[in-house]
C-alpha cells in the first residue's frame, strides 16, 4: 500500500542529517475512505519519533525546550477535540526539558533525555494529580513516585501530564472515565479503545512522543490497535508494578505505547528491571530491546491460532488485514503453521471472573479514610464507607466490584473463582503446547476496528467480548505487541498482535520491527 | 445459577455500596446476564486441574529484616479527607 515510501523517507532522513530543523519528509496519509496517498509536507517536531528526536537533540539541532514547546503547542488546539489529557503540567515539563538540555550539553543524554511523554493516569506521579479516571480520586496527589516514573525521570524524560482512561482501567473504550470521553484521532465519533485510550490517542495525535499504558486484559494492545500506534504488554513481572494503582494484581502490567516499534523498545529498556518493592518483579537481566538482534521474521515459526483467525464475528476488514499480514510475514521468510488454543472460547468468562474478584479486593482500600473524596452525608463510619464508594465509583466499577464480591462469597467461591482459576491453568497449558511448535503467535488484536462512541455502553457483556483476543495473554502472563497492519475500508487502523512465550520481548520486538519496516503502516497519520 | 435483586442488594452491602432502587434493577439484570454467560465454564471438565493464581511462578522473595526509610508522616497524611497533626480522623466508631 505504501510502495516507494521507504526510499523517499530515506531521502527525508538525509535532509535531517543535513541539518534542517524542519525537514521535508514523506508521510503516508490516508484519505477518508480510500487507499493511503503519499504526500510531502514539512514535518512538525511533534511528529518526530523518539529515535529521531534523540538524534536531533544530541546533534544540537534541536533543544529539549523547543521540542517540549512544540508538543505543548500541538496539544493546545488538538486537545479540545481529542480530550486525551486529564492533567497537563506545562511548567513542570518545560523545567524538566531545561534540565534535559543541560544534561545533553554535558554529554550525559540517554535515549529518553528530553523526550516529552504522557503517562496513563493510573501510574503514581509524585506531586502530580493521579485520578485513575475516578471521581473518588479527583484530588489525589501521590506522595511517592511509581518505580517506572523513577526510571523515566532518571533517564531524563520530560513528563507532560496524565492521560485519560477507563475508571480504574476497567473498560475497553475509555468511555468509563468519570471525566471525559477521549476520541479516536482517526475518526472523532469513534472510541480510541481502552482502557489506555488517552495514551493511544495522544501518541496518534502527536500530543506526546510516547506514553505509558497499563494492560490487564488488553488495555495497551487494543487502544494501540484502534489508534494505529505500537503498544507492548510485557511479560508479567518484567516491569515493576510499584506505584501502579492495582486493578487485578495477577494480571496488571505496565508497558510502552509509541509511534514505532523501536520507540517502544527504547521505552521498555528504560522501565524494565527488577524492583524489590514489587514481590512479583523478576530478577532477569534486561537486554537491549532496541538492538533487534534477532533474525526478525526470517525462518521464524509463526503460529496462527485457528480459534482467533476463524472466530465468528471477525470483521471482514480485519480478516483481510490478517490475510495480508500473513502473506507479508511469509514473504519475509517466516514459516507459518496453524495451531490450536482450544480453551480460547472460555477465556472471556474466566477473565471476567478472575479480574473482578481481584478488583473487589483491591478496591476495598477506597474507603474515604486516607485519600480520595469523602462523602459528607453520613451518620456513622459504615455510612461514610458506603456513601463515599457509591458516589465515588462509576457504574462499571460498581458492577465489577459487586460481581467479584459475589464470586468470592461463601458458597460461590468454588463455582466461580475456583473454576475460573482451573480454566486459567488450561489456557496456560494451551500456550505452552502452542509454543512447542512455533516461536510466536500472530493474530488480530481485536475482532473489529474501533466502534462508535456509545455503541456498546448499555451492554457490558458485548463490551467484554471485544477483549476476546487479548485477555488470554494476561491470564497466561505472556507478552504481546500490537503493531499497525492496515486501515479498514472506513479509514480506521487495524492492529496485528504478536504474542510469545514468557520473556520473549526481544523476539516479539524484532519480528514487529521487521514487519513494520517492510510495511510502513506506522507512518500513516490521522488527518487532524 | 442466577442472581436475584435481593442478592445483589446484599452483595452490594458487603462491598460497601448503596444502590438506589432503579440502579439495583439494571444491575441485577446485567449481572444475571453476565453470570449466565459464566456458566459456559461448566462445559469444561476441570476435575483434578490445579488452579492457577499467578501465571509466572516465583518463590516468595525475602529481604533482610532491617530499618529502611519510609514515607514521612506529613506526606502520608497529605491526602487525608480529615486529619489532625498526627493521624487520620474518622467518624466515631464506638458510642
Amino acid at each position: 500500500m505504501c510502495h516507494g515510501l521507504s526510499g523517499e523517507w530515506a531521502a527525508g532522513k538525509s535532509l535531517l542529517k543535513a541539518g534542517f530543523a524542519l525537514s521535508a519528509v514523506v508521510t503516508g496519509k490516508s484519505t477518508r475512505h480510500g487507499l493511503p496517498t503519499i504526500e510531502s509536507r514539512f514535518m512538525n517536531l511533534y511528529d518526530l519519533t523518539i529515535e529521531d528526536a534523540h538524534q536531533q537533540l544530541v546533534q544540537g539541532k534541536l533543544s529539549a525546550v523547543a521540542l517540549t514547546g512544540a508538543v505543548l503547542a500541538r496539544i493546545e488546539p488538538v486537545e479540545p477535540r481529542i480530550k486525551a489529557y486529564l492533567t497537563l503540567d506545562p511548567e513542570g515539563a518545560l523545567a524538566q526539558a531545561d534540565a534535559a538540555d543541560r544534561r545533553i550539553a554535558a554529554g550525559e543524554a540517554t535515549p529518553l533525555t528530553g523526550i516529552p511523554l504522557g503517562i496513563k493516569d493510573v501510574i503514581c506521579t509524585r506531586g502530580l494529580r493521579t485520578t485513575c479516571g475516578s471521581r473518588l480520586l479527583e484530588n489525589f496527589v501521590p506522595p511517592y513516585e511509581a518505580a517506572v516514573m523513577e526510571r523515566l525521570k532518571a533517564a531524563g524524560a520530560v513528563i507532560l501530564g496524565k492521560l485519560n482512561m477507563d475508571e480504574f482501567a476497567m473498560g475497553s473504550s475509555t468511555e468509563n472515565s468519570a471525566y471525559q470521553i477521549t476520541r479516536n484521532p482517526w475518526q472523532l465519533d469513534h472510541i480510541p479503545g481502552g482502557s489506555s485510550g488517552g495514551s493511544a490517542a495522544a501518541v496518534a495525535a502527536g500530543m506526546c512522543l510516547g506514553a505509558l499504558g497499563s494492560d490487564t486484559g488488553g488495555s495497551i494492545r487494543q487502544p494501540a490497535s484502534h489508534c494505529g500506534v505500537v503498544g507492548l504488554k510485557p511479560t508479567y513481572g518484567r516491569v515493576s508494578r510499584y506505584g501502579l494503582v492495582a486493578f487485578a494484581s495477577s494480571l496488571d502490567q505496565i508497558g510502552p505505547m509509541a509511534k514505532s516499534v523501536r520507540d517502544c523498545a527504547l521505552l521498555l529498556n528504560a522501565i524494565s528491571g527488577h524492583d524489590e518493592r514489587d514481590s512479583t518483579s523478576v530478577p532477569n537481566p534486561v537486554p537491549d530491546y532496541a538492538a533487534f538482534a534477532d533474525d526478525g521474521l526470517n525462518r521464524l515459526r509463526v503460529g496462527l491460532p485457528r480459534e482467533y483467525h476463524q472466530a465468528e464475528g471477525l470483521d471482514p476488514d480485519v480478516r483481510r488485514a490478517m490475510a495480508a499480514a500473513i502473506d507479508t510475514v511469509r514473504s519475509m521468510g517466516a514459516e507459518t503453521v496453524e495451531v490450536s488454543l482450544p480453551h480460547t472460547e472460555y477465556a472471556v468468562a474466566a477473565y471476567y471472573i478472575i479480574a473482578p474478584c481481584e478488583a473487589s479486593s483491591n478496591l476495598a482500600r477506597y474507603d474515604g479514610v486516607r485519600y480520595g473524596v469523602r462523602s459528607q452525608d453520613h451518620a456513622d463510619m459504615l455510612g461514610m464507607f458506603r456513601r463515599t464508594r457509591t458516589r465515588g465509583f462509576g457504574a462499571e466499577v460498581q458492577r465489577r466490584v459487586i460481581l467479584g464480591t459475589y464470586a468470592l462469597s461463601a458458597g460461590y467461591y468454588d463455582a466461580y473463582y475456583g473454576k475460573a482459576s482451573q480454566i486459567r491453568s488450561l489456557i496456560v497449558e494451551d500456550f505452552r503446547r502452542a509454543f512447542e511448535t512455533c516461536d510466536v503467535l500472530l493474530s488480530p488484536v481485536a475482532p473489529t476496528p474501533a466502534f462508535k462512541i456509545g455503541e456498546k455502553t448499555d451492554d457490558p457483556l458485548t463490551m467484554y467480548m471485544s477483549d476476546v483476543f487479548t485477555l488470554s495473554a494476561n491470564l497466561a502472563g505472556i507478552p504481546g505487541i500490537s503493531v499497525p497492519c492496515g486501515l479498514s475500508s472506513g479509514g480506521l487502523p487495524i492492529g496485528l498482535q504478536i504474542m510469545g512465550p514468557h520473556f520473549s520481548e526481544e523476539r516479539l520486538l524484532a519480528a514487529a520491527f521487521h514487519f513494520e519496516q517492510h510495511t510502513n503502516f506506522h507512518r500513516q497519520k490521522p488527518d487532524l | 445459577m442466577s442472581i436475584t435483586r435481593e442478592e445483589v442488594r446484599h452483595v452490594a452491602g458487603l462491598a460497601r455500596l448503596d444502590l438506589a432502587d432503579d440502579v439495583l434493577d439494571t444491575m441485577a439484570e446485567q449481572l444475571d446476564g453476565i453470570l449466565g454467560y459464566m456458566e459456559t465454564l461448566n462445559r469444561v471438565d476441570t476435575e483434578g486441574i490445579v488452579p492457577t493464581a499467578h501465571a509466572v511462578s516465583l518463590t516468595t522473595p525475602l529481604r533482610k529484616d532491617e530499618r529502611r526509610p519510609h514515607l514521612d508522616r506529613e506526606a502520608a497524611l497529605a491526602n487525608a479527607p480529615e486529619r489532625d497533626e498526627e493521624t487520620f480522623l474518622v467518624p466515631r466508631v464506638i458510642g
